[in-house]
């Protein structure tokens, strides 16, 4: 393989490239419809990381999506296509803010039970699709697209109920602080670290500003371990047998149906640890009445896919996808421009994520076309010095 | 439970079982042409929401339901097109390629509407619905629940012209085959990749006219919420359906009844909340993918990107 196409096989190059075409395709859209994309595309890329507090809400904002990004690719890898993601994740956050409304708990235990849970619920509400794949032979996209509806229309049942319902709002009882996962919650707050913060300006900025929450750090620790375990354990290695050749699993001795049901409560588990932490580390801590799904599993797709799949790599396709969300407001607000052209470039990028395999195809054969045309051109010298000599 | 089963009741869940399954049908078409040809098509619903902006759109500003309904057709077929490159020329993961359909679908939906209607994410009332099968002043008395859209009869005429092509003519015997065996098919002479590039653009095309009916027929204008779960509910009902038209079009009854209940259950003093019974139809259809479908039967090349020469 020569070095130009190891470069160009790389997943981060790969990436990386989708990304410019998806701007790029962006830009034209913007130019047609009238709104300078150059200026565009400076106030979207301002509005995520023009500040502090923008790097840190954008942080924040990428959290969840993280979470829903690894359990997707963490499925695809064992190949599971986890569409029911967002129905898992509205089943974890319904049970964190059920369990965190009631719990009155010191801090660790506190969180830990709402934590485990979510993540408990998820698993099981996951683990039933490949339950009905493993045994039935019903395919996780069609059951997980109902589940996710079915979860919708239980979280507003839970909404509506008289123990859970706040009155005066549209939602349930926020979780009680000693569930909060916010850093330093009280202590920013209070008035030492508000003189404290005084001192620097940035951190006032971050902290005193914006949720900042252990979800995020969670979520590095979480991809680090999944990485581990897909790639690292024997359990593993049995997951990726099935995902890759599901006979050859069989032959090999692998529980096939065991490790289906395995996979999805894993993929589930994460979609129930990024709801729990989402609840009790950002405002406003509770559920609301969905209208419509708030599309964080179905994002986590498009995460895991500009990531491919990679438990690492989706901690940065997580961050630009947050950041794309979050910068896409200011977009609107500043340059007027619609903020929906934020979904048609992640769509692009998506689009090129999956043509993306052409690119070394593309530059081997290039490579090959030019070595070719070098080779003739010294056969031709050489007949020519062979022809001078004869002569 | 207060609730008279009479005629009137039974008038009115067929009618409304028609309605919500028009949409669904037209996109679940579209779906299995796609798949028995051999390409996945999760892209539905994006190019059904792009066919519900389209059509209503076109329906506004030049007043034809018919030429909407055309239009957003063409602007599936686009979609159609591009994933058909994609997934047929460029052997792209046709999954992750129709996940990126159904982002830039509503995208674009949205994006347009923002431009053409003042920053608004919903088009201006269309002033002429598509019309209904037998006229505006319709039948009498509760009868009138059968005066149902044109789109739906165009529906049911779609599905039977389907049913022939499948098992009725030689070119659906090659889209079938393409679908199962494409390098049995290429032996023989079928051109994998023009079957492959004709079906996959009808998906697109079906998507479309589904997002239409919605739009045109079932309420007046485009809306972000107007195409929410249809074209994802289109693509289990193929599933459910056993990838044929005939299966899919039940499926897709099955679902609007079981949409049709929520509703008459609902209007009744019925002691069920509100939000039970709308998970109705899902839980139903899980329901009966247990009891029923068993283990499916997908074409075998389903997904596969096929390449010439490579042997199987």
């Amino acid at each position: 393989m020569s070095l130009r196409k190891k470069f160009f096989s790389n997943p981060f190059v790969l990436t990386i490239i989708a990304i410019v075409l998806g701007f790029c395709v962006a830009s034209l859209i913007l130019l047609a419809a009238g709104y300078p994309p150059i200026e565009s595309i400076r106030t979207l890329v301002e509005s995520m990381v023009g500040r502090p507090k923008d790097i840190s809400s954008v942080i924040i904002r990428s959290t969840p999506i993280i979470f829903t990004g690894l359990g997707v690719a963490f499925a695809i890898k064992t190949g599971l296509f986890n569409i029911g993601a967002e129905g898992q994740y509205v089943m974890g956050c319904v049970v964190a803010t059920m369990v965190g409304s009631m719990l009155d708990f010191p801090k660790p235990v506190a969180i830990l039970m709402v934590v485990i849970s979510a993540m408990l619920v998820s698993s099981l509400y996951a683990g039933f699709v490949g339950l009905l794949k493993a045994r039935l032979g019903i395919h996780e996209v069609i059951s997980g697209i109902m589940l996710n509806w079915i979860s919708l229309y239980f979280s507003n049942w839970i909404c509506g109920l008289d123990f859970f319902h706040k009155p005066g709002t549209i939602g349930m009882y926020p979780v009680n602080p000693c569930t909060y996962t916010m850093i330093l919650p009280a202590w920013k707050r209070s008035e030492a670290g508000a003189a404290f913060m005084e001192q620097y300006p940035i951190l006032k900025e971050t902290l005193g500003r914006t949720d900042v929450n252990a979800g995020f750090i969670v979520a590095v620790i979480a991809a680090f371990m999944i990485s581990h375990l897909l790639n690292r354990t024997r359990k593993g290695y049995e997951l990726r047998a099935v995902g890759q050749n599901i006979h050859a699993a069989r032959f090999a001795g692998i529980n096939v149906n065991k490790s289906i049901v395995h996979a999805m409560m894993i993929s589930g588990a994460l979609c129930g640890l990024g709801a729990a932490f989402y609840i009790t580390g950002q405002s406003p801590h509770t559920v609301a009445t969905l209208s419509a799904f708030e599309n964080v599993g179905f994002n986590g797709l498009s995460v895991a896919f500009i990531a491919f799949s990679s438990p690492i790599g989706c901690l940065f396709a997580g961050l630009l996808f947050g950041g794309l969300l979050y910068g896409g407001a200011g977009l609107q607000s500043k340059v007027g421009a619609p903020t929906e052209i934020i979904n048609i470039v992640i769509g692009v990028i998506v689009f090129f994520c999956a043509l993306s395999y052409l690119i070394p195809r593309f530059v081997e054969r290039r490579d090959a076309a030019r070595l070719n045309k070098k080779r003739k051109k010294q056969a031709q010298k050489a007949m020519k010095k062979g022809g001078a000599h004869v002569n | 439970m207060s609730i008279n089963i009479n005629s009137d009741t039974v008038l009115l869940l067929l009618g409304i079982t028609l309605m919500y399954s028009t949409p669904m049908v037209f996109a679940a078409q579209g779906s299995v042409i796609s798949e028995v040809s051999g390409v996945v098509n999760i892209g539905i619903e994006g190019m059904m929401t792009i066919g519900a902006f389209t059509g209503a759109a076109v329906g506004y500003f030049s007043g034809s339901p018919w030429l909407g309904f055309i239009c957003a057709g063409l602007a599936g077929a686009v979609f159609g097109l591009i994933h058909a490159f994609a997934s047929v020329t460029c052997k792209a993961d046709q999954t992750v390629c129709g996940i990126a359909m159904n982002l830039i679908g509503p995208g674009f939906a949205l994006f347009l509407s923002r431009v053409f209607f003042d920053g608004a994410t919903q088009t201006h009332p269309v002033t002429n619905k598509i019309p209904k099968l037998f006229g505006s002043s319709g039948l009498e008395g509760s009868l009138n629940n059968l005066n149902v859209d044109m789109t739906t009869v165009l529906a049911l005429i779609l599905t039977i012209i389907m049913i022939w092509i499948f098992y009725g003519t030689t070119w659906g015997l090659h889209l079938r085959a393409v679908g199962e065996h494409p390098a049995a098919a290429d032996t023989l002479g079928i051109n994998v990749y023009k079957v492959r590039y004709i079906c996959v653009t009808i998906s697109g095309l079906l998507a479309g006219l589904g997002g239409a009916a919605m739009t045109l027929a079932i309420v007046p204008q485009f809306m972000p919420t107007a195409i929410s779960g249809q074209g994802f509910i289109a693509i289990a009902a193929v599933i459910f359906g056993k990838w044929t038209p005939h299966g899919g079009y039940l499926a897709c009854l099955l679902f609007g009844f079981a949409q049709a209940l929520t509703v008459v259950l609902g209007g009744g003093s019925f002691t069920v909340p509100s939000e039970i019974l709308a998970m109705l139809p899902y839980v139903l259809t899980i329901i009966i993918l247990i009891l029923f479908v068993g283990r499916a039967s997908a074409p075998k090349a389903n997904g596969v990107p096929y390449n010439k020469g490579s042997r199987v």
